[in-house]
């Protein structure tokens, strides 16, 4: 279970260009949640994802992750809870080590690194194993340098990466979105699929209504800092776009005017 | 101009690069893996000399000696890192700061002297610049190159265990290595350690090798380890892929910097300008891949490298 008091996030505080990004957020997953997370351009999304894997420590509020108080935990520490996958297809993988070094690293999340070989042979075959499964013919590349991958084989190998050490919290940061249509759709997919495999509870941001609406348990809609819509079940189940613009209207007091929100 | 001097001063040229090759995979170890430009290494370049000899003089061990003048070096380094990592200072400016206060400690373990000599006959030298032209195994070029086998082969292995793995991910994507649960402050530290280390353990060797140390003796040895570096990637960069010919590269990249200095000085340079000289390559060498960015941004090829 993961929960969420009153976290509070200032950017830039005391300046000109103070931001409230998380304004005393509260939201609580349980174990099975797979939750879709929409919101326009700087509602917040990013943040709670970011105050979540603790890349910098928040002003209030505390976050608790099965059961342990992660708030003060520093990021790496964090991490062995945590998968991660970014926006940015650069950003989870190193691109000058191997695909297999990349996993090994990954493998690894949450252990001592000591000076015991930094990969084994076992550990290769397995690798072998679970690349072959993504079909996207990796499994011949195993020494490869990552940076030589497409965005989209960079985010599948980062899903698995995210993954391969089960966490107890995945979040996904629009892991589609510097994706063409068709392998983001492909990616999505395989995300969804590793997370029923897995039983992860997840926090997805999507800028995709349609997606928000198709993937997940329950779908929660931020805006200014706030969780201001969160819906699940049967509920979730019946969503349209339309209905979602309604509610989005309803519970901000203002229309739905994001573009990037309306192209799903 | 004559050939028989150029000849002459080969040797002396091999030898010296050999040893200046270890601090430049000292440097190739902050530059390249952990992408950081530490300066740490002008200071640490004299440390180790003054740390050996002196204790030499004081009749210690010639290896117990030689293993003081790394941690000496190890010490500086997590000084530097700890400037970077718990006080949040830029990293260069983290290795002056140490830098400059190593011209005094250097002075003082030298008893404040300037320099302090070291006798061949009278000490049990590891190198010696005397024997540069015998043929056995008191050469310093051969035992120079034992020691670089025996500095690549440790790296080699370190570079390939799970904390030398966290190394390298710390210098490729340090917020990747940081989603993967690696403290990349402790892996800076670890690095910078292990770099001034070997630096040390260089500037020991040199200071053995011309029979003193010298407080000045490591000024401007970033940009020889930098040239050594570059030069390696110049020519070997696409040849070799594996982590210990590339740092044999380096070495011999540091080779062939001295040889073309001695070509230089040949020719008739006054010594004087030779730190202006290397300055500008350096300058010259690192800008050239901006320079290439800039064209591939200006004249796109069709198809180009991109893989997406
Ligand atoms: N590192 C930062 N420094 C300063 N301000 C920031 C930083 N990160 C986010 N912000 C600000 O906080 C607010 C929330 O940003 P956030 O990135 O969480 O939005 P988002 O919902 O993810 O938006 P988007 O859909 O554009 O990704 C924005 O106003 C943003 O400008
Ligand atoms: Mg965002």
């Amino acid at each position: 279970m993961l929960e969420i008091n009153n976290v509070r996030k200032t950017f830039n505080a005391r300046t000109v260009n103070e931001r409230v990004a998380l304004n005393d957020i509260t939201l609580r997953l349980e174990d099975r949640d797979f939750v879709t997370v929409i919101g326009g351009n700087g509602a917040g999304k990013s943040t709670l994802l970011n105050a979540v894997a603790g890349v910098w420590p928040v002003e209030s509020g505390s976050i608790v992750l099965d059961g342990t108080d992660i708030t003060s935990l520093p990021e790496h520490k964090r991490a062995a809870l945590l998968g991660r996958v970014f926006q940015d297809p650069m950003m989870g993988t190193a691109a000058s080590m191997q695909i297999e070094e990349n996993l090994a690293l990954a493998a690894r999340r949450g252990q001592k690194r000591t000076l015991r070989p930094g990969i084994t042979r076992e550990e290769r075959a397995r690798y072998r194993d679970m690349l072959a499964e993504l079909g996207l013919g990796l499994e011949d590349r195993m020494t490869a340098k990552v940076g030589l991958l497409s965005g989209g084989q960079r985010q599948a190998l980062t899903l698995l990466m995210a993954t391969l050490k089960k966490p107890k919290l995945l979040l996904l940061d629009e892991h589609t979105a510097a994706l063409d249509p068709r392998t983001a759709a492909k990616v999505l997919e395989l995300s969804e699929r590793i997370i029923q495999e897995n039983k992860l509870m997840t926090l997805m941001v999507t800028h995709n209504m349609k997606d928000a609406i198709r993937y997940g348990n329950r779908l929660i809609m931020m805006n200014e800092g706030r969780v201001i819509l969160d819906i699940s079940g049967e509920e979730k189940k019946k969503l349209t776009i339309e209905l979602l613009m309604n509610a989005f209207a309803r519970a901000s007091g203002e229309t739905f005017v994001n573009d990037r929100m309306l192209l799903g | 101009m004559n050939p028989a001097s150029l000849f002459n001063a080969l040797p002396g040229a091999v030898a010296q690069g050999l040893i200046w090759g270890i601090m430049s995979i000292g440097v190739y170890i902050t530059y390249k893996v952990l992408d950081l430009a530490d300066l740490t290494v002008d200071g640490s370049m004299a440390t180790g000399g003054a740390v050996c000899i002196m204790l030499m003089l004081n009749d210690w061990n010639v290896f117990l000696a030689l293993l003081c003048a790394m941690a000496a070096g190890m010490l500086a380094g997590l000084i530097t890192g700890l400037f970077h990592t718990k006080m949040g200072i830029p990293a260069i400016l983290a290795g002056i700061l140490t830098q400059l206060s190593l011209y005094s400690l250097n002075l003082a373990v030298m008893d404040f002297k300037a320099n302090q000599g070291i006798n061949v006959t009278k000490y049990q030298l590891l190198v010696s610049q005397r024997n540069v032209r015998t043929l056995d195994l008191s050469n310093p070029i051969f035992i120079t190159l034992l020691v670089l086998a025996l500095v690549i082969g440790v790296l080699y292995w370190f570079f390939g265990t799970e904390t030398g793995c966290s190394l390298r991910a710390t210098g490729a994507n340090e917020a990747m290595a940081r989603a993967q649960g690696i403290n990349t402050k402790r892996a800076k530290i670890l690095g910078l350690m292990i770099s001034n280390g070997i630096v040390a353990l260089s500037s020991a060797m040199l200071a053995h090798y011309q029979g003193f140390v010298d407080v000045n003796m490591g000024r401007g040895a970033i940009v020889i380890g930098l040239a050594a570096v570059i030069i390696s990637e110049v020519i070997f960069g696409k040849l070799f892929r594996n982590f210990a010919l590339k740092l044999l590269a380096v070495a011999v990249g540091a080779v062939l910097y001295f040889l073309v200095i001695q070509v230089v000085l040949w020719l008739g340079l006054n010594t004087n300008l030779l730190k202006l000289l290397s300055a500008l390559i350096v300058a010259v060498f690192l800008g050239i891949p901006y320079w290439r960015a800039n064209l591939a941004a200006r004249h796109p090829r069709k198809g180009g490298k991109e893989h997406a």
